[in-house]
């Protein structure tokens, strides 16, 4: 039997080992100089590699690090006041209340300060709609037409994009950049370390599935219907041809995936591959994980039929700012909502956003995330969770802090297929983890130090020792406080 | 405690809105006066018909007929300094949204107050986050001038006092660039000919004349400006446009000028502050989104204050419908330096010191009786208000919001589909 599996489609993760090493391997004298890399002939066995753009990242250097003295929230639901937390070899070692250092650690007491998972946003656009915003910086919607599952966001991210400094200093360790919602499958999203990195590769979290950004509602019918009818198709023009467009594309990505189902099991000639389906049926194997751009209850209900018609899971449903009208749907179906704090009122769809929105979604036990969707808004994520629990609070949701907190690591953590070994300080788990000036849920709270898989990646006490992007090199403001 | 006494008083007060003659207790564990009396600990303030009669401490006698209220802190109603509240319903409806005309032949005289709907559902969303008074100014379109901006309370009434033609909005920098056919020469070739028109008028425009880029209307409406009657507010960004700006307001000392962003105004705060051009900021930029902010920090607003800028903290990224987190964003600037006291008068006493809103932003006897009280710190994210009087009358706390929340509340409908749920 020759061939990829169907499992193998799309992400690939199966093969990632495989295709990593042919590409170490393959190496010959080249013309010019020394020993330079030559590209690998796919073979019939394997037609083409499944991981083509893969991580090249890699922790960086860490001595140990014990933290003393601090209120940490574990980011599962607990809470230790006067805890430590051990950091040896990238990874959280211990956490409890006596942890002796072991030699060569750097002691941090962080007497009256907090430590939490550092915060994962699921929703950004940073480096693909990145600062400066001019027009050749544009790289977040391919809008020449509804469907582009074809293309995926890591080729148009910019790593130098200065936004990626500034989530950092907020206490964002990783983050999921998603195409824009123009389209109805807008393609592939990707998750990233919050590293600075020369490539995007330098940034992509290792083993992380794919997914798929897709929208729902006003946007494709705006971009491709009576808004800008000088695109190509003029559909949709209604919530029933976007409907229509989904439904068409599942068909396509269906009766795709049979024929590379019949030809790895009967052989014959290859089908031909196709980037868009190659996505699509990804998602129906179940590898490349669903994030739907959607703000109305009636839309995200109708979203949820569809996927239960073409036998795929939606993961996170994003904006949702009607979440809280169908939250035990939600709760039922297993999707997570994605939410912003308190936006509301700048569309229809967005109209009857209200700010108890996540607290109601959390309340009703369905997965809660809180998302940025923002350059602001990804600076200072803990506050729009404070502001959610509080208002939560106020009409007698009265939710933990150490519990509302999953909304900002666990929750997106799990959402991104990452919460194996991140979103929580649990031991084992990556060393993502962050001290807080104090509560962070009050507004004076500051990131003072944030560690990305246990190296200390931005120091607030030390603003000469951060990280300065290429395009802030020689500008005014270079290197300033921000 | 506090809320059922609201309950009850603002029930009253729906009835009687307008016509209150009403005596009022608040006492708050912290009352920030916004004066030299700084903040005062179990003060108590005193608002009889619709102003305030006393500010005081603990021992300041409460009249027996006065209703109380009890909070944690009290403070003057906040005064967004720049918003477009009131004018736009939802943003991307476009016959609900009253803050720019593409196509009018009109710039300078375009009038936002004629645009103003008092039951726009975001005055009361803004307004029970504490925000009694705002100031709402058009958008640009058709070249550097929005139009005339205004001032309103955000009772949401029928009645609502508005300030009329409180300043010009006009925009320069980069924005002034596209706006004026795609260049800073451009935009200063506009701006120096409109002003001409203006002071020319209406000698120029008798008998049929033009002028060089404004009609007669606009010509008109620019005058007062013009001769410096007016305040002009102008967004620009960068330290070389706002120094640019700068040279005409040296070279004309009547012009009144006040900023809006000023995401770089900290690297020229001397010459801001010498010539007494307060800035009206959002303390979030700290990006580099465009080349004229490249030096953007969250320090601007502290800076700016050390150098003795005057300036007021808005939100900037979402006007309209979030005017109200002004708070929030001032919270911000406290945690990158600003003194806290300077931080809540950028939401009060310099608001209405820069649209000469005599009577307001402060509470000292004598002052409009618009008084918050809040459940905790009000820059705090997890703050409420528990009371919002506006010229002395308690405020309806309730929004489309809270409706939508309470109707949703529970998801029961095992007896009667929710659309029968009346919050």
């Amino acid at each position: 039997m020759v061939g990829i599996t169907t499992g193998s489609l799309g992400a690939g993760l199966m093969k990632r080992n495989f295709w990593m090493a042919a590409a170490l391997g393959a190496f010959a004298l080249a013309a010019c100089g020394g020993p330079k890399e030559v590209v690998k002939a796919f073979s019939a066995e394997e037609p083409f590699p499944s991981n083509p753009y893969p991580s090249t990242y890699a922790p960086y250097p860490n001595a140990p690090v014990l933290i003393t003295n601090a209120t940490i929230l574990d980011g599962e639901g607990a809470r230790i006041e006067n805890g430590s937390l051990l950091i040896q070899g990238g990874k959280v070692t211990a956490l409890g209340l006596e942890i002796a250092a072991p030699e060569g650690a750097v002691v941090i007491d962080a007497a009256g300060r907090w430590v939490t998972p550092g915060i994962i946003d699921n929703h950004s656009h940073l480096g693909a709609y990145p600062s400066p915003s001019v027009t050749a910086h544009q790289d977040g919607n391919e809008i020449s037409a509804p469907v582009t599952a074809e293309v995926w966001v890591e080729h148009g991210i910019w790593p130098q994009d200065p936004g990626f400094s500034r989530a950092r200093a907020g206490g964002i360790t990783a983050l999921q950049i998603l195409p824009g919602s123009a389209n109805l499958f807008g393609g592939r999203g990707v998750t990233l370390k919050n590293v600075p990195a020369r490539t995007v590769q330098g940034m992509k979290f290792p083993d992380a599935p794919y997914t798929l950004k897709m929208a729902c509602g006003e946007n494709p019918k705006r971009v491709y219907g009576y808004g800008r009818g000088s695109y190509p198709g003029g559909a949709p023009y209604s919530r029933m041809g976007n409907m229509a467009g989904y439904r068409e594309a599942w068909i396509r990505a269906a009766d795709y995936r049979r024929k590379w189902d019949k030809y790895n099991i009967e052989g014959g000639d290859m089908p031909t591959r196709d980037l868009e389906l190659d996505t699509l049926a990804g998602v129906l194997s179940g590898e490349i994980l669903v994030h739907m751009h959607c703000y109305r209850a009636d839309e995200m209900a109708q979203i949820m039929d569809m996927s239960r018609e073409f036998g795929y899971k939606v993961t996170a449903f994003h904006h949702a700012v009607e979440s809280y009208k169908i939250a035990d749907k939600l709760a039922d179906y297993g999707a997570c909502s994605s939410m912003w704090a308190d936006w509301w009122g700048f569309k229809m769809e967005a109209y009857d956003g209200i700010p108890e929105n996540i607290p109601l979604v959390a309340n009703a036990g369905a997965c809660a995330i809180v998302h940025s969707d923002s350059d602001v808004g990804i600076q200072r994520l803990n506050q729009e969770a404070a502001k959610a629990w509080a208002d939560g609070k106020r009409i007698g949701i009265d939710i933990p802090i150490e519990q509302a907190w999953e909304w900002l690591s666990l929750n997106p953590a799990k959402s991104l297929g990452i919460d194996d070994v991140t979103g929580s300080l649990k031991p084992g788990k990556n060393a993502d983890v962050v001290i807080w000036s104090g509560d962070p849920f009050s507004i004076y709270t500051k990131a003072d130090q944030v560690f990305i898989d246990g190296a200390l990646m931005y120091d607030r006490a030390h603003p000469e020792t951060n990280a300065v992007t290429d395009f802030e090199l020689g500008q005014p403001g270079e290197g300033d406080v921000k | 405690m506090i809320r059922h006494l609201i309950a009850a008083t603002s029930a009253a007060a729906c009835l009687a809105l307008g016509a209150m003659a009403e005596t009022y207790a608040v006492i708050g564990e912290k009352v920030w006066t916004g004066t030299d009396a700084g903040t005062i600990d179990d003060g108590i303030v005193i608002i009889r018909d619709g102003r305030i009669v006393t500010v005081g401490g603990p021992d300041t006698p409460v009249p027996e007929e006065a209703t109380v209220v009890n909070a944690e802190w009290v403070t003057p109603g906040l005064i967004s300094a720049f918003s477009r509240t009131g004018i736009v319903e939802v943003d991307a409806e476009d016959s609900t949204n009253d803050t720019s005309a593409a196509l009018s032949p009109f710039s300078v005289s375009l009038n936002a107050a004629d645009g103003f709907n008092p039951d726009d559902t975001a005055i009361d969303v803004t307004r029970i986050a504490g925000v009694t008074r705002i100031v709402v100014a058009p958008s640009p379109a058709t070249n550097l001038f929005a139009g005339q901006g205004f001032v309103a309370d955000t009772t949401g009434s029928q009645e609502t006092a508005l300030r009329e033609r409180a300043f010009l909005y006009m925009s320069m920098g980069e924005g002034g660039a596209g706006l004026a056919g795609g260049s800073r020469p451009a935009a200063w070739a506009q701006l120096r000919a409109a002003l001409d028109d203006a002071r020319a008028y209406p000698g120029r425009y008798a008998g049929g004349g033009e002028g060089d880029v404004l009609t007669r209307r606009d010509a008109q409406a620019l005058a007062s400006a013009a001769r410096g009657q007016q305040l002009i507010l102008v967004s620009v960004r960068s330290a070389t446009d706002l120094n640019a700006l700068m040279d005409l307001a040296e070279s004309d000392r009547a012009l009144k000028f006040a900023v809006v962003g000023g995401d770089e105004a900290w690297r020229v705060a001397d010459r801001l502050a010498a010539l007494r051009i307060p800035v009206i900021l959002d303390a979030f930029s700290n990006l580099p989104g465009s080349f004229d902010q490249l030096a953007a920090t969250q320090e601007n607003a502290s800076r700016l204050v050390a150098a003795g800028v005057s300036i007021a903290i808005v939100n900037l990224g979402n006007d309209s419908h979030l005017a109200r987190l002004m708070t929030q964003i001032a919270g911000n600037a406290v945690a990158n330096g600003l003194d806290w006291d300077e931080a809540m008068k950028s939401l009060t006493v310099t608001p209405a010191k820069i649209f000469g809103l005599s009577g307001y932003g402060t509470l000292a006897v004598g002052a409009r009786g618009d008084v918050v009280a809040w459940d905790g710190d009000p820059l705090e994210n997890t703050s409420n208000t528990d009371a919002v009087f506006i010229d002395g009358v308690p405020q309806d706390l309730t929004s489309r919001q809270t409706e939508l929340r309470d109707r949703y509340r529970t998801l029961d409908e095992s007896q009667r589909p929710l659309a029968y749920v009346h919050p």
